[in-house]
């Protein structure tokens, strides 16, 4: 084999593994994207029950409330324009707070988000892009000035 | 008064960093022996003067020195000292400097230890080196000095972030910068040979050592990271495909692959080009790992101290780095002469599918991580890529990559016989089988998945096994004399073996608790108990008590199984008054097969508590599996033929019949 078919060789092998990896990301993509929508976004857009979305804002004040349980929590996302509220059952995490920032994955359905995942910060000062970007939409955002 | 010389020694770093960017440079192109013999003091100089900004900002720490802006926003008086020192790499400023204490760290070395590099190629690597610096230094000096003042000091720091404090994450950040830039030193040899214009096998000689021991802090620090995720965040799982961990897991898998291109380099002077691109990928990759950490442009569960602003001038300095390196690639690669030639099915061939393999897996891991980013900038529209794309993607990927592994080794340089390799790794089907045979028959309701795992495992653990023992012969000769060969094996053979064979104890974990995991989440009062996977845990009590910076609720979890007890379980939550924090301690009682975890939530008297318990199979596997990969590291590290320095006259009469031996 010369070196120019061995090459050659290289080159096609590694594009077959390329359209194949391109075929298995595409794939991957269509199943898995998860789409991020603001308390606003849910009021003017229809949201197929089925599709798994991302919702963020701010825990509106005074929304908290849980089960007598203790293991479902009920509370409201704010973008300070629209609120959404949402169940969710198991543990929330330790940052999640009142006025504060979060963002929660799961369904929509019936005007109600069923939240299957709660997401948790390390750093209390920081906030989600996301719902940063969100506040700024509605033209609520403060934030900047904290910096 | 220190603090200000810490700013001074940093300042001084930075002119000696450009000094040593410029003038060995210029003395290379030349041919200057004065001028290239800059190269080495100023490597040591600006490492010394890094050391002293960083024990000024260690000092300022330990002293809890509030007046320094730094101090008094990361630390506490009453913080443990161990956290008042790892509490210097805990925010953007601090682990800033540690980066360019590495990255100078590794210049000093290569000035240490560097006699029988050609000076030329030394002067020029030091000086690719100093740029580096250049970018890093000029970066902290202008927009994240550490040593800013606080007029008045207050009386007491705000804390370090409570979930920093902890064993585990002070040593995750120096390893992983090993890691990091650790490849920085593949990325200056390669820049260095370009401007060179010349790559052989002696070149390549002198690049594995330092991406051997890059990726083995790189291994190390990533599995560090995860063990900490797992037993500080109390989410029960390991790994995220987090863009932060996606961060730190692309330069691996690139380094992974560079670790092997070398090797054809090294044995066979082919794939040249190739390598060292390679080698600028890699480094570029480590660059946008910590431009991601650093910016948090993507929401990650484990950003800390974010700040787009600083986070765009990495981004510019990983532009110009890499698209410098890029553009001297371009100029430089096709005048490289090709080298050794050989046949699709040898060894070579194998490595050239590894790397291909695990370019391919670096390619998913990018577009899945950056993606979201991609389609903020040109639609707006806001998406996350989560586990599922990655399981989808990525682990296709790697199935045939790990089929790969234990064939590859069997074959012949230049020319190899694949039939006859497969017809040798009988050992390695047997083992496959039996593996999956195994799982099929402990298994209640028959999944596919941990099936096709474990054989796939099995299939590597047998493979790697195999080419060692037929190595030393084993069984086929006396024992003794076994042992004598194995004696005489170069190390780096049996680092191969216990690397691959690490893959494999990693992918049973890996496999294990992906597809077995348990969890259940209960509200219990005292007195009540929770069942999980033939385990019974009964909490006793919730104690309050005091810690030194914090106040804490433990549950008295005691375990039984089938009545007998076994052991006591007491995850805690903390509070943080200081930075108003709360957070959760995990317990887990650990066995060889099995992690049994549990954490507690909120809860009163009154309502009870939450208790969520997690039983998670094999998980020990996935950070055993890591521990024998660094082992196997270390062990190649240690190969004369690739000690740091590993003088040249040696390696030709006695590693030339080690390697017809070996082979």
């Amino acid at each position: 084999m010369t070196p120019k078919r061995r090459r050659l060789s290289i080159v096609l092998i590694g594009l077959v593994m390329l359209g194949t990896a391109a075929a298995l990301v595409l794939t991957a993509f269509e199943d898995n994207l998860v789409f991020f929508f603001s308390p606003t976004d849910l009021q003017t857009k229809q949201i197929s029950p089925d599709q798994r979305i991302r919702i963020g804002g701010l825990v509106e004040e005074g929304s908290w409330t849980k089960s007598d349980d203790g293991l479902v929590s009920t509370f409201r996302v704010t973008d300070l324009d629209n609120v959404i509220p949402v169940t969710y059952k198991g543990v929330l995490p330790d940052l999640f707070r009142e006025g504060q920032g979060v963002v929660a994955e799961g369904r929509f359905a019936q005007g109600r988000f069923d939240a299957s995942e709660v997401l948790a910060k390390h750093d209390e000062n920081y906030m989600p892009k996301e719902v940063a970007d969100a506040l700024k939409k509605s033209g609520k955002w403060h934030g900047d000035e904290k910096q | 008064m220190i603090a200000e010389l810490g700013h001074y020694a940093l300042a001084l770093a930075l002119c000696v960093a450009v000094v040593q960017s410029t003038v060995p440079l210029y003395g290379a192109a030349r041919g200057d022996d004065i001028l290239m013999s800059l190269a080495r003091p100023a490597a040591s100089a600006q490492f010394l003067a890094i050391l002293v900004a960083f024990g000024a900002l260690t000092h300022g720490y330990v002293t809890s020195d509030f007046s320094i802006l730094n101090v008094a926003q990361n630390s506490h008086s009453l913080k443990p000292m161990l956290y008042k020192v790892s509490g210097v790499w805990g925010n953007h400023e601090g682990s800033m400097v540690l980066w360019v204490l590495i990255l100078a760290l590794f210049g000093f070395a290569v000035a240490a230890f560097g006699n029988n590099l050609p000076p030329s190629l030394r002067a020029r690597v030091l000086s690719v080196q100093g740029m580096i610096g250049v970018g890093f230094l000029g970066f902290i000096l202008l927009t994240s000095n550490p040593f800013e003042r606080l007029i008045p000091a207050p009386l007491d720091g705000r804390d370090l972030n409570p979930l920093l404090q902890d064993p585990g994450l002070a040593f995750h950040p120096p390893m992983l910068y090993l890691g990091y830039v650790g490849f920085s030193m593949a990325f200056s040899f390669a820049v260095a040979a370009l401007i060179e214009g010349r790559v052989d096998p002696a070149w390549a000689r002198w690049v594995r050592p330092w991406t051997l021991a890059a990726w083995t802090s790189l291994t190390g620090g990533i599995a560090l990271g995860s063990w900490w995720a797992y037993y500080e965040l109390g989410w029960g799982g390991w790994w995220y495909w987090d863009p932060v961990e996606n961060a730190s897991f692309m330069p691996w898998l690139a380094g992974t692959a560079l670790l092997h291109s070398a090797i054809v380099v090294e044995k066979r002077d082919a794939l040249k080009s190739w390598t060292i691109l390679l080698a600028i990928i890699t480094f570029g990759l480590s660059l946008m790992g910590t431009f991601l950490v650093r910016s948090g442009v993507l929401t990650s569960v484990h950003a800390f101290a974010v700040d787009p602003e600083r986070g765009l001038v990495i981004l510019a300095l990983l532009t110009i780095a890499i698209g410098g390196a890029l553009i001297l690639f371009a100029i430089r690669a096709p005048s490289m002469k090709l080298g050794g030639m050989f046949q699709p099915i040898s060894r070579e061939g194998g490595l050239v599918m590894n790397n291909l393999l695990l370019s391919v897996a670096t390619a998913t891991v990018f577009i899945g991580t950056l993606y979201p980013l991609f389609l903020d900038a040109t639609t707006g529209e806001k998406v996350s890529v989560g586990p599922p794309f990655f399981n989808a993607a990525f682990v296709p990927v790697m199935m045939p990559l790990v089929l790969l592994v234990a064939v590859g080794p069997m074959l012949a340089w230049k020319r190899g016989d694949l039939p006859g390799a497969m017809a040798r790794l009988w050992t390695a089907a047997i083992l496959s089988i039996a593996a999956a045979g195994f799982v099929w028959s402990q298994q209640n309701d028959v999944a596919f998945g941990p099936i096709v795992g474990f054989a796939f495992a099995g299939w590597l653990a047998g493979g790697s096994i195999t080419e060692w023992a037929e190595r030393i012969a084993l069984f086929r000769v006396p024992l003794a004399t076994s042992l004598a060969r194995a004696g005489g094996l170069p190390r780096s053979a049996h680092g191969m073996t216990l690397a691959h064979l690490g893959l494999a104890i990693f992918i049973c974990g890996a496999v294990a608790d992906s597809f077995w995991r348990q969890e259940v989440v209960v509200n219990a009062k005292p007195g009540e108990t929770v069942s999980i996977a033939g385990f019974d845990l009964t909490l006793d009590k919730i104690e309050r008590t005091r810690g030194p910076n914090y106040q804490t609720e433990t549950a008295h979890l005691s375990v039984s199984r089938d009545g007998a007890p076994v052991t006591t379980l007491r995850p805690e939550r903390r509070f943080y008054p200081v930075q108003q924090m709360p957070t959760t301690e995990a317990a887990i009682h650990s066995t060889f097969l099995a992690d049994l975890y549990a954490a507690i939530g909120e809860g009163g008297d009154r309502q009870g508590w939450t208790v969520r318990v997690w039983h998670n199979p094999l998980v020990p596997w996935i950070w055993a599996g890591c521990l024998v990969m660094v082992i196997g590291g270390l062990v190649s590290l240690s190969d004369r033929r690739l000690r740091v320095g590993a003088p040249k006259r040696r390696t030709n009469a006695p590693s030339a019949a080690q390697v017809a031996g070996a082979d």
